[in-house]
């Protein structure tokens, strides 16, 4: 049987554990109908059904770890001597060979008799390794399934068993988002390492030329990793966003919060959050056709040299992503700040304007640079936009006009071009990854700090 | 004295040298007061301008290319041009791999024959001249369309001798020459079409025999690259169809359990505060840091498949993780605790009263909070690229497990393409699809949320 098969069986079971459960207890509930039953019938029902299930379904789960490797050293281990000499590369060919064979999966050519054989005992030890696995499933799961039916009495507390299997449930998903925390630190700092082996942190967090060649080229020269190039073309893309998306989003949040009718700030809001929710590579292909065209064609209108694919391409259209996080960030902000502050300068003679800069906004600054931070943060992950449109040149240059070259654009070119996964040329998308992550988590947590401030100093 | 009729504050008497200081001063704030109103006017409408803009032209690039230069041609099945054997069936005493066998080699003979010559002939009933361009004629249709004829004769082999009426689709560049995305007066080197072609097509064109239709090879084709034309999305699509199932599976269910954990019973101590904190930090972090930890853990530890939709769905069930389990909390904080206090009051366990009464409660804000979700995984593409999703692949995936491309990532693989006149139309129609299912998604979040929006 396949394995999707033995889990629909287990589905089919834990349905079949539930009714014959339900039955139980009612009929134990009728003989003994001078005691009060511990738990509803559906407890009894489900109590049962993961007894039948949960334990049959764990050795699924170890079977189909385990087994894997026990047949095939199984089956190695009855081939001639001749073959079993060979490397343990060749080794790996042959079994997937004679995998292949038993299979039937791709015509292998000229297969030897030793082959055939080994193919032919694979098939038995499988069909054995399945047999056995239904089998002691069965097994299990009818045990189970019994024991548990047999045990239904009135004093049975059947809720709290399912409740402690569900909490559990509960508990385990909710740590999942702490284990991709982990897989994602130590992934990236174990590869990190590995690079580091070949280039001298030193080198790579302070060197000026990227220049990372092919993993081909010997080590003598394996070209130079120098990440301040990258830094300085996403700091350089970044704050562009940022001139871009600071004006426009806070003069949008003040002027829906403070001035705004009700009417025009409910659809002007949800209109301007649609940007928000546009996929990055749309606003990558519509810099590269678009924008970057324009503001060449601007750029020779004025006088000026402006590269189609530059920093200031890419900056521009990831400051129009932004907007929507810094105006509706803000706004709520805003809106935070309470009405007697307002009314006071108000009632002193200030204009609303007046009200705004010098009263609403400093109260509501340290939200606002949190908003911001967290924009920024934004801003440096991008990826799409800058893959399409930064011109993806590694030069140090501070010129807006000319192309360059970030962090994120840089890991997707070295992990998807042609090099090989352990050399350096690879493993330095982990290191640029890990020094990603890091500066976003720091931007991000001094953010959320002053944020929660600010939400503390006025609830 | 006129001046002074004109101001009523003037009017009662000449003002005072303070007098004129205040009025003086105060028409100035006015005038900043409007000033500062109208620029925050104006930065709105810029950024409505802005969301307008990028729709505009996005649509108005992309609308042409869902249809597509055709060409109507009566196709003969030559029983001549097609001399095939039937179809092997497997035998009683034969083994799988024997058939697989005589099966391949049947399907080499059908690939030796010349579905081309079916439709050269029958463009030179229309083409009175064509005998003297036989490089050109072979070039009007696009080369896909000769597979076409042979999966009709591969589905039905009585159609051969028989005649049908086709619309066949035309090469890319006569598409790209009769939308006029290249400029006509062009010398004739710097021209993708022969001057014979160019006179062909727009003779045919004015025919009718050439039309503008409906463009279903953009849905029903998978990517294709000998043949422009005929490229879909069909692939992409069921790449992304696939690694959305796996996030609903998988995302949904356990950004739930896990909201369900940490709002209801975990104890408030340091533990449940590490994690809160983590999974902010997790929303924020950038998406192609997952596409790493995909890249490293799923594909360098555990031997996934590269460019499977499955491990692209696990990447972007660990991305959409955080974004459902806090518009769960969210939710679930908003429902009142006087709904949990009157189901423990007549003695409901905890557990009861969170799944009888606070979860049915709490749904509408659970599925909004799980469509956005799926949505944003749904455009999401740099972690796709770095689990190798950035391949080429010219086949619709029959499993997750299989190689397939997605939508977002199609985009980017034609905004590349060289044939930039035909690819910028047809990446922005895959735009407007990939932006319409998007829209839908989030219509269907916000019919929902308005729907079944409650204020407590």
């Amino acid at each position: 049987m396949s394995n999707l098969s033995l889990i629909v069986v287990l589905l089919v079971l834990l349905a079949l554990g539930y009714q014959l459960g339900m039955a139980r207890s009612r009929k134990v509930a009728t003989v003994n109908s001078d005691l009060r039953m511990h738990s509803r019938p559906h407890h009894y029902g489900m109590m049962v059904g993961l007894w039948a299930v949960l334990p049959a379904f764990f050795i699924l789960i170890l079977w189909l770890w385990l087994s894997p490797a026990i047949i095939n050293s199984m089956m190695l281990s009855q081939l001639p001597a001749t073959v079993l000499a060979l490397s343990a590369d060749e080794l790996r060919v042959v079994s997937q060979r004679i995998s292949n064979l038993a299979n039937n999966f791709g015509v292998v050519a000229d297969a030897a008799q030793w082959e055939l054989d080994a193919a032919e005992h694979l098939r038995i030890l499988k069909a054995n390794s399945a047999m056995v696995l239904t089998s002691l499933m069965a097994v299990i799961a009818a045990v189970g399934m019994l024991l548990s039916l047999l045990k239904i009495t009135p004093r049975l507390k059947a809720r709290h068993q399912v409740e402690r299997v569900v909490k559990a449930l509960l508990i385990l998903c909710s740590t999942v988002a702490i284990l991709t925390t982990i897989g994602i630190v130590l992934s990236m700092v174990g590869e990190t390492l590995k690079f580091f082996s070949y280039i001298p942190p030193s080198e790579f967090f302070f060197g000026t030329t990227w220049n990372p060649r092919f993993s081909t080229v010997g080590i003598g020269e394996q070209g130079s990793f120098g990440l301040v190039p990258l830094l300085a073309g996403t700091a350089l893309i970044a704050g562009i966003a940022m001139l871009v998306a600071i004006p426009l989003g806070l003069m949008v949040a003040i002027y829906l919060a403070e001035y705004a009718p009700v009417k025009l700030r409910n659809t002007a809001k949800p209109l301007i959050e649609v940007l928000a929710g546009i996929p990055t590579i749309v606003y990558g292909f519509f810099a590269l056709v678009t924008v970057g065209p324009f503001l060449r064609d601007l750029g020779a209108a004025i006088g000026l040299d402006i590269n189609a694919t530059s920093a200031l391409t890419a900056g521009v259209v990831m400051g129009i992503m932004i907007i929507p996080f810094i105006s509706s960030l803000s706004d709520d902000i805003i809106t935070q700040v309470p009405k007697s502050m307002r009314d006071g300068s108000l009632g002193l003679g200030a204009t609303k304007s007046e009200t705004i800069l010098k009263v609403v906004l400093p109260a509501a600054l340290p939200g606002i640079v949190g908003a911001v931070l967290l924009a920024a943060s934004r801003a440096i992950g991008e990826t799409m936009i800058v893959v399409l449109a930064a011109g993806n040149s590694p030069a140090l240059t501070a010129n807006p006009f000319e192309a360059v070259s970030t962090v994120t654009v840089t890991i997707v070119n070295q992990l998807t071009g042609d090099n090989d996964f352990s050399s350096p040329q690879s493993l330095v998308a982990f290191a640029l990854g890990l020094t990603l992550f890091v500066i976003t988590l720091l931007l991000n947590v001094i953010a959320l700090v002053i944020v929660r401030k600010y939400r503390e100093q006025y609830e | 004295m006129t001046i002074i009729a004109e101001n009523p504050i003037k009017a009662v008497a000449a003002p005072s040298q303070v007098q004129q200081k205040v009025i003086d001063s105060l028409n100035r704030r006015h005038r900043k007061e409007n000033l500062f109103r109208r620029l925050g006017l104006t930065a709105v409408l810029i950024s409505l301008g802005l969301v307008a803009v990028l729709f505009i032209n996005i649509f108005s690039k992309g609308l042409p290319a869902f249809w597509q230069s055709a060409v109507t041609l009566d196709i003969y099945f030559d029983p001549q041009i097609i001399k095939i054997p039937p179809m092997p069936q497997q035998r009683d005493d034969e083994s799988d791999n024997d058939f697989r066998q005589r099966h391949i080699e049947w399907q080499t003979e059908i690939g030796f024959v010349n579905f081309n010559r079916l439709i050269t002939d029958s463009l030179q009933k229309v083409l009175p001249d064509a005998n003297k361009h036989r490089r050109d004629l072979a070039r009007v249709v696009t080369s896909g369309e000769r597979f076409a004829l042979r999966d009709m004769v591969v589905a039905d082999p009585s159609i051969i001798g028989q005649t049908r009426t086709l619309h066949l689709l035309t090469d890319a560049n006569i598409d790209v020459w009769l939308k006029g995305n290249i400029d006509r007066s062009l010398p004739d080197e710097q021209q993708q079409l022969s001057a014979k072609m160019r006179e062909w097509v727009d003779k045919l064109s004015a025919d009718g025999v050439i039309q503008n239709r409906f463009s279903l090879a953009l849905f029903m084709n998978p990517d294709s690259r000998s043949s422009l034309a005929s490229a879909g999305l069909a692939g992409a699509f069921m790449g992304s169809f696939y690694m959305m199932l796996v996030v609903i599976l998988l995302a949904v269910p356990m950004g739930v359990a896990a909201a369900i954990y940490l709002e209801e019973f975990a104890p408030r101590n340091k533990i449940t505060d590490l994690v809160e904190v983590n999974i902010n930090n997790l929303a924020a972090v950038p998406s192609i840091v997952f596409g790493l930890l995909g890249a490293s853990v799923l594909i360098g530890w555990f031997n996934l498949p590269m460019s499977a939709p499955i491990v692209g769905g696990l990447v972007l069930s660990l991305m959409t993780l955080p974004t459902v389990i806090i518009a769960t909390r969210s939710t679930l904080k908003a429902i009142p605790p006087s709904i949990r206090q009157a189901a423990l009051g007549l003695g409901a366990s905890k557990m009861q009263a969170i799944f009888h009464h606070v979860l049915p409660l709490a749904i509408p804000g659970i599925l909004t909070g799980a469509i956005l979700g799926v949505a944003q995984a749904l455009g999401e593409t740099a972690p796709l690229l770095l689990i190798g999703m950035k391949s080429f692949v010219a086949s619709i995936p029959a499993s997750p497990f299989e190689q397939a491309s997605a939508l977002p990532v199609q985009i980017y693989l034609w905004q590349g393409n060289e044939l930039r006149n035909f690819f910028e139309a047809r990446t922005s129609a895959a735009i407007i699809v990939l932006l319409l299912m998007m829209i839908s998604l989030n219509g269907l979040a916000i019919w929902l949320r308005k729907k079944y929006e409650k204020r407590w």
